[in-house]
């Protein structure tokens, strides 16, 4: 089942895409097929609580709606708790509060983003929930991130930290653990950036990508060529809102084509909803709308 | 007070800076405001920062580099383009606070250099305010348009100089120093003991490295602080004007909102705000009953383009409300800006007010 396919999936994508909406809307997908859901959001205040109608979320999990669960992390508790974890309790805190996670991340850079996903890979080990959505940070430097235990591995030889980079790089590389679900616009700036992070992210960590989602589509209206003359005042407005909605659409199918023929992964078709603030029954619809394209995806064998 | 139309502060401030949110356009609006400055005569420079080459696109070249390149127009000033490139800035601010050269040589060669040189987080930010300094003290120009890059928090450029000072002022960053100012030999055994458990959970290698860079900079700090007190002032200064570039749609709007909330309580206000990739409005009297079937298409495309709207407008006008500044509306064009007619057709709808229609 597409859902079960690894208990991790990292969903990334540039700014302004809805990342966190299909974050959201894949949660109440897998939910709703009995999965027990745990989302990790590492940037804050993405909205993403604000979708289930809740408040911002914290380290702390917290239940957003049945079989839903949310945290976030951050890079300084993830260090306590790793200090801690290695022996070095009683001077943990203090470490943090000297400002240790600056000093060590300008001395190794990527080490945040380490103590974040081994901070997942904990949880996946642990099986806290069937699937673990990780809400990644925006585009660039979702490559970034999950760059980090290579890079790592070469900036810090020896020393637990490189025994954790290992951790994290074996599980960002089986995709039978860990996923990378990509969302773009067919608009052409973010289909040309989800192609090369696509590439980026396969070539340089070696990570397995499922389909790509394919956000904020204009649903297919019949009959938009209708003559308009018999609605008499009205019949500019609506040869010109029409003239315009098939317009769109031609321009979105184009980008849609281009990105098929760019990038070889099945697309998860999402449609516009026509809304600017989201509201929790949003999500369902965009849910509704995932198990369709889901359904209509070519099986996983094809697909490779 | 009444307050600067945006071509005015094209016009007649020295530094622009667009900031915003990711993926709103703020490259296309910097270049367009560039090639206002150009048009209005002015010896405009515009710097980007974004690696995905997009200015560079927008004003149809094919790359740019860390040095001003002119680009040639039909307009009685100048406009100048170049990239942002941190690492060679960087360097070039180490090489001018380098007391002798070899100094700055084994500080270019160290490895926890290049680190902060490449990956520091708000060194790109911190190089863009560098280069800013530079531009600005440059005779050719008189017009430096920025374009920042994508950050959640608008502190992050505003406030980049100072990050390397604070670095330097870090109580660790102290320890790390001691055996560069006294010896090893004279750093207590509580600090050796302390070096040694950071080496341990980091490697060791990591802290020979940061050492080894703090005893090479050893010196240099004031000159760095100097400057990084030079470019806040500079932001501060009247010349300087904030243009926060976003578009209507829900996340960009919110993370706006935060962005101008931050850059409030830094004391920086926002000249003008710049609404990209807005959705037509249509305005229909509607159906009289029940409209004919044929005609039901029409008008549910009519209510779902009117739904888009009227949600966009909501945000638009709180924003505008919080911000203070009335903004400056640009519809969503069909593709993405190439070229310099391209760029024109963006200021002709940023600059609607000043132009016969």
């Amino acid at each position: 089942m597409f859902c079960a396919q690894s208990r991790v999936v990292v969903v990334a994508g540039k700014g302004g895409v809805g990342k966190t909406t299909v974050t959201a809307a894949m949660a109440r997908m897998a939910a709703g097929l009995g999965l027990s859901v745990l989302i990790v959001e590492v940037e804050g205040k993405t909205g993403l609580a604000a979708a289930f109608g809740a408040e911002d979320l914290e380290y702390d999990e917290r239940v957003l709606a049945p079989g839903i669960r949310a945290r976030s992390l951050t890079p300084d508790v993830a260090l306590v708790e790793y200090l801690e974890e290695h022996g070095l309790r009683r001077i943990s805190k203090r470490l943090v509060k000297a400002g240790l996670v600056e000093v060590v991340s300008t001395a190794a850079p990527g080490i945040k983003d380490i103590l974040i996903l081994g901070k997942v890979k904990q949880l996946e080990r642990a099986g806290v929930a069937d699937l673990i959505l990780l809400d990644a940070p925006a585009a660039g430097h979702a490559v970034s991130f999950l760059m980090s235990p290579r890079g790592l591995r070469e900036t810090v030889r020896g020393g637990p930290l490189q025994g954790q980079a290992d951790e994290v790089l074996s599980m960002l590389t089986d995709p039978s653990r860990c996923r990378v679900m990509l969302v773009t616009l067919a608009e052409e700036t973010p289909v040309n950036e989800v192609v090369e992070t696509a590439f980026a992210l396969e070539d340089k960590v070696g990570v397995d990508l499922g389909p790509v989602v394919v956000n904020g589509l204009y649903p297919v209206l019949a009959g938009l060529d209708a003559d308009p003359a018999e609605a008499g005042a009205d019949a500019p407005t609506l040869a010109a809102a029409a003239e315009y909605r098939a317009r769109r659409q031609e321009l979105q199918q184009a980008q849609v084509a281009r990105l098929a023929s760019a990038l070889p992964l099945p697309q998860l078709h999402l449609p516009s909803l026509f809304t600017v603030d989201l509201a929790p029954s949003d999500i369902d619809t965009l849910a509704l709308a995932l198990v369709g394209a889901v359904e209509g995806m070519p099986s996983r064998t094809e697909a490779a | 007070m009444t307050r600067d139309t945006i071509a005015e502060l094209v016009a007649d401030r020295s530094i622009l800076i667009c900031c915003g949110p990711g993926g709103v356009g703020k490259t296309t609006v910097a270049a367009a405001l560039a090639v206002e400055g150009a048009r209005r005569g002015r010896r405009t420079v515009v710097v980007t920062i974004d690696p995905a080459k997009r200015l560079a696109d927008a004003l149809g070249l094919g790359s740019l580099t860390n040095t001003p390149l002119r680009i040639e127009g039909d307009w009685p000033g100048e406009l100048w383009a170049l990239m942002l490139d941190p690492r060679s800035t960087f360097d070039g601010l180490v090489a001018r606070y380098a007391p002798e050269p070899g100094q700055a040589e084994t500080i270019l060669d160290n490895r926890f250099y290049r680190n902060i040189a490449g990956a520091l987080s708000g060194t790109q930010e911190y190089m863009a305010m560098e280069k800013l300094f530079e531009l600005h003290s440059d005779e050719r120009f008189d017009l430096v348009v920025v374009d920042t890059p994508p950050t959640r928090n608008a502190l992050d450029f505003v406030d980049a100089p100072r990050r390397l000072t604070r670095l330097l002022d870090n109580r660790l960053f102290r320890l790390l120093m001691l055996p560069a100012r006294t010896g090893m030999r004279a750093v207590s055994f509580a600090t050796q003991a302390f070096l040694r458990t950071i080496g341990k959970v980091v490697g060791s290698e990591v802290v020979t490295d940061a050492v080894t860079f703090f005893q090479a900079f050893e010196g240099m700090e004031d000159g760095f602080r100097q400057r990084a007190q030079g470019v806040g002032d500079l932001l501060a200064d009247s010349c300087t004007a904030f243009v926060l570039v976003t578009s209507p749609r829900r996340d960009a709007a919110r993370e706006t909102q935060f962005f101008a909330e931050k850059l409030d309580e830094a004391g920086i206000g926002v000249a003008a705000l710049v609404v990209n990739r807005m959705h037509p409005r249509y305005a229909a009297v509607g159906p009289v009953g029940v409209p004919a079937p044929a005609l039901a298409p029409l008008y549910r495309n009519l209510a779902d383009l009117a739904l888009l709207a009227d949600g966009e407008e909501v945000h638009v006008t709180a924003l505008a409300e919080r911000i203070g500044a009335p903004a400056v509306r640009v519809p969503e064009l069909e593709t993405d800006v190439h070229d310099l007619p391209g760029l024109a057709r963006v200021a002709a709808h940023v600059f609607a007010d000043e132009r016969p229609s």
